[in-house]
């Protein structure tokens, strides 16, 4: 059987265990080649439409391609979009590293929608292969009144029977496509004909492998200009996805601690 | 077998056809783990580029030895303490496959951690310390591989340079955990001899080992197979939810085992109701020609039947030849991860497929610790331990054997939602499994009589979803206008019908009119409604030529809200907004129902997202009663054509824009586009239009909010 499908198939039932298990749901849409597919997967899920919030956790500076791109799918894929506006800089742990505090608004501003809309359940589309705690991560995934992930005490989790049971003011993070890879991820967006934000592609020698804000995201060297090329590229690539996100290099635990914290 | 070198492994292509293979590396602390994942991802160059000079650069400047693990560990606190805490995957390749390697911790409290990657794998790597030979989780963890259905088991002993890679102690060790995997009738597919520290017999036999004539770690890799695709198997799919966004009743759900094709004959399990296949659905919706019509083990999709059945989540469709079995008694060997111990007389809830059932623990045998060598027998399983468990179930589940069907022969216990344990079905045929059981264990067990145990009494709330599992079969299959009538026939005890005059519960007032008179009629007069509405009320009296009980607010509850919050202060806060509903609505209706068996109600699934799941008759637990939903499956064009048919008196709002309408104060008109209930609490934020009327208890099978 074609890999792609199995993994489509997982993502979608993973999707339907959410839907059914947990009362208020909203899928967290960074805009980015992952979220993107989660999207097209759901409307797979439920028949052409995402039956629940897509919600954009809003750092205000993200690339404008990207702002574009929201824009444009938001309406063309009839998504019930929400944007949530992240809080100033002043507001975040100012032990964090620059650019991880700098991140962490992300995370300030998803705890100001969890509060905003009450949800039990974030759909999220971080991968296993992206980083070595989310490689730790569990389907569903339990985070505390706080939003923190307690990684000490994650709960059993095997046979496709999720924990779906917060208790009131915690939620659940829900990881449909943890099991992709990147490779995995451009392949499929190929066959699907999925669109994605031109920022992926080379220009000049250089593509961005992963988009985040503006000021902390950086490209890498490259001349894969279209998906073909991408998917040639990763093929034998030794370069880390990450490598141009700042905030996962300033020190050995930023990015755990990021995380730990409640950051995707 | 070819041996990779470093540059070779970053040349082959990774065509997503080759066989991805998920390999579990389990054992005992300490015995390697971690270590061996370093290196094999270093042996295949798997390692991104600066990631080992990060690593080693850290390690030096923490003033501890490099480590192979550290590649895989990836919390400070396993760095730190040199120890896995929980499981983790990494994906490598070799020359034949695409190997998803997941580490498992070896420490026993982290074994839920272990359960949760092994559960996941093909295969697994079981690795043996040289010097410490076979421990406590070394037999623990093997014996888990075998209730987790995992066969193809490679052992790997460890550290071989630390006996200067002696054939005598391999041969040693060999022996020793050859006789533990076969006292639960397994056998090892080959065992290694390495030093993952230092690489001999991972990619190759170093001259150290040039005594060793079996496979090296990675040609054991190779030779592991995926695991076998169940789609010989009979037909299996657990239904994850029914699925009604427009016309059509799509039945979701992933098929397990087997196949499903168009046109199929298919039972309903525990039901046994029989429909056909009428469509397999998909997204993006494809041309005629290239219509899906057979669906194999392993795809997600959707259903149409030809027949109006009842169906919801947790059913099992199955093969009309070969149904799954309807239980309420099921025994089965299971492992146990909870703190408190598993102990006769236990509830637990029971997850089978998409099924759930709270069941009893009435019997609890071979309970032990299975990382112990001569292990004794207790009378309850405790954390991480295993043993065999009958269980009687308040409602039947559809569940089939283990031994018949892997995956729907398999179940997990929970504990208020919390995972807890699972193990594998080993009977499910009540009496007679339970009278076979006692014979073939009377000559331990003398003492034995589960045969002469009565059958245990329902309580209340089983009684109740026994009986809203009925009358969903019922009621489900019949025309909508015939429901009401059915189910006041159906139904013993007093029923109460509420209404607030909109349109579904003027359609609904209209059938208990004209064919089901006893059923009480109460209207919740908040003391605001809109002037429509109190006219409305007069003009069903007259028309129907009967009088609707009013139900009025205590009026010192409803003096001390707004005596806090002012006359109108539910504009100010979700809170006062709360306050307002529940002396005004939420009190009045308890009293309504008190003492009343039935609850008829005019919800609808296609009100609103909250409201998606709306089923016909559902438990109240709360109130202890049945909630019936007589339009549940309605649209809202359905109702408004019943009403015109029917020259049903409805409110004059409806027209200008209120398709919903509660209080005057709290309910404005909505745009074209907007939700049925937007124009509900429109100043909150909030997405739940919610009064408090129709939440119930956490146990209802399909929670519905007002």
């Amino acid at each position: 059987m074609d890999r792609l499908d199995d993994l489509e198939a997982q993502s979608i039932f993973i999707f339907r265990e959410a839907f059914a298990r947990l009362k208020r749901i909203a899928l967290l849409w960074s805009l980015g080649k992952d979220s993107n597919v989660m999207i097209w997967v759901a409307r797979k899920a439920f028949f052409g439409r995402v039956p629940f919030p897509v919600l954009h956790v809003d750092t205000g500076k993200k690339f404008p391609e990207m702002y574009a791109f929201r824009d444009r799918y938001a309406v063309e894929w009839n998504l019930d979009l929400e944007v949530e506006l992240c809080p100033p800089l002043d507001t975040v742990d100012p032990t964090l590293p620059p650019a991880a505090r700098s991140a962490a608004r992300k995370t300030e501003g998803l705890k100001l929608a969890l509060a905003k809309y009450g949800f039990d359940g974030l759909i999220a589309g971080i991968r296993r292969d992206e980083e070595p705690t989310r490689a730790k991560e569990r389907v569903f995934s339990p985070r505390g009144q706080e939003g923190g992930w307690d990684i000490g005490d994650q709960p059993p989790e095997f046979w496709d029977q999720f924990n779906a049971a917060p208790p009131p003011g915690a939620h659940l993070r829900i990881h449909p496509i943890l099991n992709w890879t990147e490779l995995e991820i451009w392949t499929y967006t190929r066959r699907e004909g999925i669109p994605i934000i031109p920022l992926y592609l080379a220009r000049d020698g250089k593509r961005y492998r992963s988009l985040g804000d503006v000021d902390i995201t950086f490209p890498t060297a490259s001349r894969a200009g279209t998906i073909d090329k991408i998917i040639e590229e990763l093929e034998t690539t030794k370069t880390a996805e990450r490598a141009g996100r700042a905030m996962d290099y300033e020190s050995e635990d930023s990015f755990e601690r990021l995380r730990r914290g409640g950051y995707l | 077998m070819n041996i990779l070198a470093t540059d070779n492994a970053i040349a082959v292509p990774t065509a997503l056809t080759r066989p991805l293979v998920r390999i579990v590396i389990v054992g005992h602390v300490d015995h390697g783990k971690s270590t061996l994942i370093g290196r094999l991802l270093h042996e295949t160059g798997s390692i991104p580029d600066g990631k080992l000079d990060t690593i080693k650069a850290v390690s030096v400047r923490r003033g501890v030895p490099f480590e192979w693990s550290f590649l895989i560990d990836a919390l400070q606190t396993e760095r730190d303490q040199g120890i896995t805490l929980d499981t983790s995957q990494i994906r490598f390749q070799t020359a034949s496959r695409d190997v998803v390697l997941i580490d498992a911790p070896g420490h026993a409290e982290f074994l839920r951690n272990m359960i949760t990657g092994a559960a996941q794998a093909d295969a697994a790597l079981l690795m043996i310390d040289a010097v410490e030979g076979v421990r406590e989780q070394t037999r623990r963890h093997a014996y888990l591989l075998h209730l987790l259905g995992i066969h193809q088991i490679a052992v790997i002993v460890n550290k071989m340079d630390r006996f200067g890679f002696d054939e005598s102690r391999f041969h040693e060790i060999e022996g020793e955990i050859a006789d533990h995997l076969s006292s639960f009738g397994l056998s090892a597919t080959a065992i290694v001899p390495i030093s993952a520290r230092d690489g001999d017999g991972v990619a190759k036999c170093t001259p150290a080992l040039a005594w060793h004539t079996g496979p090296t770690v990675i040609e054991v890799l190779d030779r592991f197979s995926p695991a076998r695709s169940l789609r010989d198997l009979v037909l299996r799919i657990p239904v994850q939810g029914v699925y009604k966004f427009d016309d059509k009743r799509i039945i979701a759900g992933r098929v397990e085992t087997g196949a499903v094709a168009v046109d199929d004959e298919v039972v309903i399990m525990p039901r046994g109701t029989t429909a056909r296949v009428q469509s397999i659905e998909t997204w993006p919706v494809p041309n005629e020609s290239r219509l899906v019509r057979t669906a194999h083990a392993g795809r997600s999709i959707g259903l149409t039947l030809d027949r109006a059945i009842f169906v919801e989540r947790g059913d099992l469709i199955s093969a009309v030849d070969a149904p799954s079995k309807a239980v309420r008694w099921l025994r089965a060997r299971v492992f146990w991860l909870h703190e408190e111990p598993l102990a006769v007389g236990a509830a637990v809830n029971v997850r089978v497929g998409m099924a759930e059932r709270r069941g009893t623990i009435t019997a609890i045998e071979n309970a032990v610790d299975p990382g112990l060598l001569s292990p004794t027998e207790a009378d309850v399983i405790a954390q991480n331990h295993v043993g065999e468990i009958e269980i009687e179930l308040a409602q039947p589940i559809a569940a089939d054997l283990y031994a018949v069907n892997p995956r729907t022969g398999r179940m997990v216990l929970d504990l208020a939602g919390r995972i807890s344990g699972g193990g594998l079905i080993l009977s499910v045929d009540g009496e007679a499994g339970r009278k076979a059981h006692a014979q073939s264990a009377s000559g331990e067990h003398p003492e034995t009589s589960f045969a002469a145990q009565p059958a245990r009494e329902d309580s209340p709330a089983d009684q109740l979803a026994n009986e809203a599992f009925r009358l969903n079969n019922l009621l489900f299959g019949l025309p909508p206008a015939e429901r009401v009538a059915a189910f006041r026939r159906a139904f013993g005890g007093r029923i109460v019908f509420t209404t607030s005059f909109g349109l579904e519960d003027q359609a609904i007032f209209h059938l208990i009119a004209e064919h089901a008179a006893d059923v009480e009629v109460v209207t919740l007069d908040t003391g605001r409604l809109f002037r429509e509405t109190y006219d409305l009320w007069a003009d069903t009296e007259r028309r129907y030529g009967r009088r609707i009980r009013a139900i009025y607010p205590d009026h010192q509850k409803l003096e001390a809200v707004i005596g806090r919050h002012g006359i109108n202060g539910f504009y100010d806060s979700r809170e006062a907004r709360l306050a307002c509903c529940n002396a005004r609505k939420v009190e009045p209706l308890n009293r309504a129902l008190a003492g009343a068996a039935g609850w008829i109600v005019g919800l609808r699934a296609h009100q609103s997202g909250s409201r998606r799941d709306a089923t016909l008759v559902s438990v109240d637990v709360e109130r202890r009663l049945l909630k019936f939903s007589p339009l549940a499956d309605w649209t809202r064009e359905a109702v408004q054509s019943f009403a015109a048919d029917n020259k049903v008196p409805i409110n004059p709002l409806h027209s200008r824009g209120f398709p919903s309408i509660g209080c005057a104060p709290c309910t404005r008109a909505i745009a074209g586009g907007e939700p049925e209930r937007a124009g509900r609490w429109w100043w909150e934020q909030d997405q739940k239009k919610e009064c408090g009327l129709h939440i119930t208890g956490a146990t209802e099978p399909f929670p519905s909010v007002d």
